[in-house]
This record gives C-alpha cells, structure tokens and sequence, in this order.
C-alpha cells in the first residue's frame, strides 16, 4: 500500500499515461495530485476518449501529447480547457478511432509489434498517423487493403476501482477494459475506494473481474477517489461540481480558481 | 389519446422503420431520438429485436470491455448502427474532428470516436443529425473521420443507408455515390431543403411527405417505449413524452 502523492510521483514527467473514460474508472484523486506536484510533458492515452481528467490535465499545462478517439464530458457538452489548448496550439494531437486503440493496446498485450485493424481505409486518420501503416492481407491474392497499427504501450495506466487486496490484485468486475490497459502498460497503478480483507484471486466470485498484482505497480486506498466523477456500480458523478467546473473552465481565470480551489488549496492545508 | 405529435416523436418514428427485420442494433452514447427509436423498433418486433444500449450507463451490454462491441461488428454480429457528424457532405463522408485546416482546426469536434471503423462493418449505418443546415451539410467535409464510399478492394460490408434529419429523409445510392431525397417531414418543403442544404442531390418527380405516427405507434411510444427511454435518458422522455403521459 503506497500514498496517493507517491502514485502522482511514479508517472515521471514526459511519461505516456493510459487513462479510462468517464464511465469506467477514472482516478480523480491522483489527477489533482498530478496537478499539484507539476506534472509536465505527459502524452495522455484516452482508452479510448478521455473526459475530465483529460480536461483538467490539459488545462493544468501538464500534457504534451493528447492521443485519443475523442474528447468527451457526455452530456456537460465540449470540454473547455481542451477547446481552448487545441485553439492555442498548445498540445500536439495524435486523433485515433476506439477499436485502433483498443487492437494497439491488445498487440502489446500479446507482445506483438503491430495489429491490423479494420476499416479505416480511406479515413483523413490514417494521413496524420506515423504509427498506422496501410498494408495487404498476405493471404488473400487480390489486393486487399488493410490498416496496420503499431502496438500501444503505455508506460503506466493509471485506474480507480472498487476494490484491491493487499496483495495488489485489484477488481475492475466488468469494466474490462481496465484489464486490457493493465495488460498492455509497463506498470499499473491504481487507487481503490476499499481495501478487501483477504485474496481477491482466492474468491470464485471475484477472481474473473480481478486484475492480478503482477500487473500493479502501486495501490492507495481512496475513498470517493473517482470523485467529481462516478464509479461504476457504486455512485453517480457529482452534478452540482462538474457543473461548476464547466462554468469556471469557461475562461483561464476561472478555471486557475478552481485549481486553486480543490486542488492547491487542500494540498497546502495538507 | 393525442394524435399530434412532437417533432422528436415523428424522427423516432421514421428511424424505428428503417430497423424493422433486424437482429441487432447498437446505439451510441448521449443519441436519445435514435436509442428511442431502437427501443420502439423492439417494442414492435415482439422482443426479437436486440438492442444494445452503449456509453456512459452503468450497465453495459457486453462483459469483456470497450472492445466487444468493435469486436462483434467486425464479425457481422451487429445489423445497425446510428453516426453523425459536425460536418456530412453529398458522398456521405462524416467529420467528427473539426472545422479548419487539420490540425489547425478552427472549431474543435469531440472526435472520431468508432465511426472509421463501424462505417466500413455495420450492415445498415443510419446517419442522425437533427442540425439540417448548409453549416453541417456541406460540398465537400474538412476532414474525413470516415469516408462514405470506398473502393471495390476495400473491406467494406456496410455503410450509409439513410441520413435522417429535422427537415427531411434522404437515401443514399451506393452507385451514384449521391443522397436522394426520399421524404419532406411534415412542415416543411423541398424548397427549404434545398435551401439548406450544401451538397447536390438526386430527387423523384413526386415528393411524398414523411409518414406521420399513426396511433399505435404513438400509443407504444408514449407507454411502454417512453418508460424504457426515461431510464436512460430522464430529461429527454420528459420533454418529448411527459406531456403525452399526463394527458
């Protein structure tokens, strides 16, 4: 078991980080720890878009590299602090489709170097992509175009989830995604909302929707650590707060309010 | 009961008659008008219909993650699907990206998201956007997030079938590579359609007017379909239904 400030200090500055959707399991707590040590340079992975915690890293300065099938914050409408990085040239965007992401991160699962992948033929996607490559299937005689595309492999996922033992297994239940990028990165690291007694690998119920602990770097137990986001199966996000945020990321004063806020401020009273 | 009907209740009602006979039909997050009409479609086919409702919900209709459903188009599991777009042009290329000179966009789009690869797998892709205007559609889009028509080498088992909007239904024609214009909703005319619209398009010599709901369908609409709708998408079945509900 580790801090949260510890799990903030082992994404190093230029790292390439896979984060989850809004509705999978995000680790809020640990963005605002990001924030608040400085984070600088990161290439963000969205698995395969990105909402909040995309917005607020973004926003913060501490990304470089945004590489995702989208942006989203669902129905809270455009993600402001990422409209105005792209608006200021402020972060190199790599644009991708869901299942290239999801095929990427599979090839570095099995150690493979590229994946093919269907579709895409024929997409502007494809022009701005130095790690998708337009091959031919080797078995077919005619020609048959198909999209090749370089493994993805993060140098840490970081993930929030409802459950980890300690022995570092943690359960993502059918959010499997979570295992994929677990699977694929160098380390995972994770914040859960309890820590289970006992083995979660020893539990017929729980085994099948458990990351093992060879695949994790770290565990901090954070109560309501998806927070102002959801956790699937356990609460809603926090309508009231991602309203307020969306309000003062309108401009750059407001959203350096915010930061101030719920970010520095509660770290200085720390 | 009312026989009017909201705008919303007579798109539901067209899209669900493009999914009649269908297995499978999947549908996109934060797409109340298409997951209504997926839902009414259900209700009619007696409970044949399959529809699996994605995004930010807390019960997913697949178990092995965010890939599945890709996985599963790819293998011809899924007969339908609904995309849209900032920007649709008359070859019914999508842009899901932006506006602008990528990637110097000067309007930022959310994203691809899956659309450069169900384009090409699903069956019967039906394109939504309520928006009908010479902004969204346009000649020719900035940037092609997933093109409309590809080559005969290309893997491709599906692609456009309709592009359904506020002013009108158009069909597309695979060998023309060209909209048609099928039906004009209730309300308005071929003229404004033409007006705001960007792109060429091929018309028949008499144009019919988008069918309205009859009374069954608004009956099952505003009953058992309404319910369903509302567990996913509260704010929306209040407004459309809400009113229909109380009379």
């Amino acid at each position: 078991m580790t801090s949260i400030d510890d799990l903030a200090v082992r994404i190093p500055d230029g790292a390439t980080l896979a984060l989850a959707p809004d509705y999978s399991g995000v680790s809020m707590v640990t963005i605002r720890a990001l924030i608040a040590r400085g984070a600088k340079d990161l290439h963000l992975i969205g698995v395969p878009s990105v909402g909040f915690q995309g917005d607020m890293l973004i926003g913060a300065g501490c990304v470089a590299t945004l590489e995702t099938a989208a942006v989203t914050l669902d129905e809270y409408g455009p993600a402001p602090r990422f409209n105005a990085a792209i608006k200021g040239e402020k972060i190199r965007m790599i644009d991708g489709t869901c299942p290239a992401i999801h095929a990427g991160l599979q090839a570095a699962e099995k150690g493979i170097p590229f994946i093919p992948v269907r579709g895409i033929v024929g997409s502007d996607l494809l022009a701005h992509r130095d790690d998708w490559t337009l091959g031919q299937d080797p078995f077919v005689e005619e020609d048959g175009p198909i999209v090749m595309v370089k493994a993805i492999r993060p140098d840490v996922t970081l993930i929030h989830a409802p459950l980890a033992d300690r022995h570092g297994n943690v359960w993502i239940g059918v959010r499997r995604e979570m295992m994929l990028m677990a699977h694929a990165a160098k380390t995972t690291l994770v914040t859960a909302e309890k820590i289970h007694d006992g083995d979660l690998l020893a539990d017929e119920q729980l085994a099948p929707g458990t990351i093992p602990g060879l695949y994790i770097g770290g565990v901090a137990e954070a109560e309501k650590g998806a927070w102002p986001c959801g956790l699937f199966g356990r609460y809603g996000p926090d309508d009231a707060h991602l309203k307020d945020y969306l309000a003062r990321a309108r401009t750059e004063d407001g959203f350096a309010s915010y930061l101030d806020e719920f970010v520095f401020a509660p770290k200085a009273a720390e | 009961m009312n026989t009017d009907f909201a705008p919303e209740e007579l798109l539901i009602a067209t899209v669900a008659d493009m999914l009649e006979g269908l297995g499978h039909v999947a549908v996109g997050a934060q797409s109340p008008i298409p997951g209504s009409a997926a839902l009414l479609a259900r209700a009619r086919s007696g409970g044949s219909l399959r529809v699996s409702m994605l995004g930010s919900e807390t019960h997913s209709p697949f178990t092995d993650g965010g890939r599945e459903l890709f996985d599963c188009a790819a293998q011809g599991r899924i007969d339908a699907f609904f995309l849209g777009g900032g920007q649709i042009d008359g070859q019914a290329n999508i842009n899901l990206v932006g506006i602008g000179d990528y990637p110097d966009t000067k309007v930022r789009f959310p994203g691809s998201f899956g659309s450069a690869y169900l384009y090409f797998l699903v069956p019967r892709v039906i394109l939504f956007r309520e928006e009908h205007t010479a902004r969204v559609l346009v000649p020719r889009v900035d940037f092609v997030s997933a093109p409309g028509v590809s080559d005969k080498n290309t893997y491709r088992k599906g692609g456009p079938h309709a592009l359904v909007t506020g002013r009108c239904v158009f069909d597309f024609d695979d060998a023309a590579k060209r909209f048609r214009l099928q039906s004009v909703h209730p309300g308005h005319t071929v003229d404004e359609v033409r007006e705001h619209t960007g792109f060429d398009f091929d018309m028949p010599e008499d144009m019919p007017e988008t069918p309205a709901p009859d009374a069954n369908t608004l009956a099952l609409l505003r009953g058992d379909v309404a319910d369903a709708v509302a567990e996913r998408y509260p704010a929306f079945a209040a407004r459309v239904f809400g009113n229909a509900n109380a009379a």
